[in-house]
């Protein structure tokens, strides 16, 4: 049986026009697809343009060439269908936490009266039900990526795009917050596009993890499946052998991209 | 330090201020007053000249007056910055084309605009009104331009992300960010709209604080000059802690609460 597709990248590239007017390819050529339900890891080295690419699967930037389809259909502009976790903070810093997460329904013209026990629920169900009253400054970075996560997951996307979400937070942080991803992600299934540069984290989490090569006009150079069995707990399935004898057949391919990527940014660094 | 150890020291400078100038201005050192009476007066006279103000009651008509003016300055002012600097901040082309002609006005020191005002509205309120909204105006003109220009792009990508419309943006990302640029530049604005509103009366009025203290130098009164000095000051220090107990309630959403002052 095979799911249908719901995000496909079909031979996207995406350049930038450079300020002296030079053109900077960023990916050439991505070819990509996520089916329902499938939970999809990116990983490349640092300035691959890996959330080049998910920003091009959000609508956030058009394709140079090539095209993007969502549920077989082109996208034309914002994908109404996906939800995006950003890496950086985008919780709205003047709206409570609660209300953080009531915006979602509240931009789409539910009732606040309805929106805010929804809101309050899905606090709760992200493990921050007694704080839904504090500011995201008053909020740790892991409580604010709960919030976050709260604030996505409410509207019920279909898609889940998410940017080196846990990123800025310490290794035990990101490895709960794994953990949270996969119980929320198991009730539903929804199709996720995930970009880390972290392989350890991409094969704890993904269905099929996808390599990129170092940028600029970088590629995707691998594609391997993760057959560990779910659900997963990702404190556990790190002691795998199947783990570890994929994290050592994709890491062989990584490696030499990483030192490709490294070299290029401290050469880029010499020319500036 | 404690509290109260600090406020006794903030104290002692404040005697130990007052108690000297009595002494110089009454107390000949070496057959000279070092502060002669007639230029510096003496701290009790000041005090006696408050007192009776306060007691007759002529200071509160005075100080209604410019508190009045200070308030309609900070209000109108505050509306057109927010409008304008809304306006130009989303239409980049009217930024660029009134661009000049903003810095031009800006560059202009406001007293030369006292005149004019006072022809064109009389000696009444009004003149001194609109020389404190040319003051506030820009304050908050700036400051909601650059709050609505330096909303944080992925703060941006989110809401669009989210569902919302250009209109949502505006109420719920735009708005909020000009906002607290403007309310962090309210002790600035606030403190502007008085100083319009003070030099407005001093420059040509029939009541206020500033006319109290022009009508006391006419006649050479210098203690007048500093009893006008000290509950101008005392005015603009109550005025400010004010803004601070609003400040702290509608910014409650920052990380620190800001205390700058321009």
């Amino acid at each position: 049986m095979t799911m249908p597709t719901a995000v496909a990248l079909e031979d996207a590239k995406v350049a930038f026009r450079l300020g002296d007017g030079r053109v900077y390819t960023a990916v050439e050529k991505a070819h990509l697809t996520v089916a329902q339900g499938e939970f999809v890891a990116i990983v490349g080295p640092t300035g691959c343009g890996k959330s080049t690419l998910l920003n091009v699967a959000a609508g956030l930037l058009r394709p140079a060439a090539g095209s993007v389809k969502v549920f077989d259909r082109p996208l034309a502009e914002l994908n109404r269908d996906a939800g995006y976790l950003f890496q950086a903070d985008a919780l709205f810093p003047w709206k409570t936490a609660l209300d953080n997460v009531a915006i979602g329904l509240e931009v789409r013209g539910t009732p606040r009266a309805e929106a805010l026990p929804r809101a309050q629920k899905w606090l709760t169900s992200v493990g921050l039900g007694a704080f839904a009253n504090r500011y995201p400054h008053m909020l740790s970075g892991g409580q604010r990526k709960r919030v976050a996560l709260a604030q996505v997951l409410i509207r019920d996307p279909k898609i889940l795009l998410m940017d080196e979400p846990f990123g800025p937070l310490d290794a035990q942080t990101r490895q709960v917050m794994g953990n949270l991803l996969l119980d929320l992600w198991n009730a539903d299934r929804k199709a996720v596009l995930f970009v880390t540069h972290d392989l350890e984290e991409a094969i704890a989490l993904a269905d099929r993890v996808v390599i990129m090569s170092a940028g600029p006009s970088s590629r995707i150079i691998g594609d391997w499946s993760v057959m560990l069995p779910r659900p997963r707990d990702i404190f556990e399935v790190r002691l795998d052998r199947e783990f570890h004898s994929l994290h050592r057949e994709i890491w062989s391919v990584l490696k030499d991209e990483v030192m490709k990527g490294y070299a290029q940014s401290t050469q880029a660094a010499e020319v500036v | 330090m404690t509290r109260v150890t600090l406020l006794s020291l903030q104290v002692l400078v404040a005697v130990v201020c007052l108690v000297l100038w009595q002494l110089l201005s009454t107390v000949p050192v070496f057959g000279k007053v070092l502060l002669p009476p007639f230029f510096f007066s003496n701290p009790v006279d000041v005090f006696s000249q408050i007192v009776k103000w306060f007691s007759s009651g002529v200071i509160w008509k005075h100080l209604w007056i410019t508190l009045v003016e200070s308030i309609l300055a900070f209000v109108i002012g505050s509306l057109g910055g927010v409008l304008i600097g809304f306006w130009f901040a989303r239409q980049p082309l009217v930024a660029a084309v009134f661009d000049p002609y903003v810095k031009m006005v800006n560059a202009l020191p406001r007293v030369v605009l006292a005149p004019i005002f006072a022809l064109w509205l009389g000696l009444g309120i009004w003149s001194k009104v609109a020389l404190g909204v040319t003051l506030v105006f820009f304050i908050v003109f700036f400051n909601v331009y650059q709050g609505v220009k330096e909303v944080s792009r992925t703060i941006l990508d989110n809401g669009r992300m989210l569902g919302m419309s250009e209109r949502q943006l505006m109420q719920h990302v735009y708005w909020p960010s000009a906002l607290s640029w403007m309310f962090s530049s309210l002790h600035t604005s606030v403190g502007f709209a008085v100083v319009g509103a003070v030099v407005g009366e001093y420059l040509g009025s029939a009541a206020g604080l500033g006319y109290l203290i022009q009508q006391a130098e006419g006649v050479f009164d210098v203690a007048g000059v500093f009893a006008g000095m000290f509950v101008l000051s005392a005015f603009v220090i109550l005025i400010d802690f004010g803004v601070t107990l609003v400040e702290r309630r509608l910014l409650v959403w920052r990380p620190t609460a800001p205390d700058g002052r321009g």
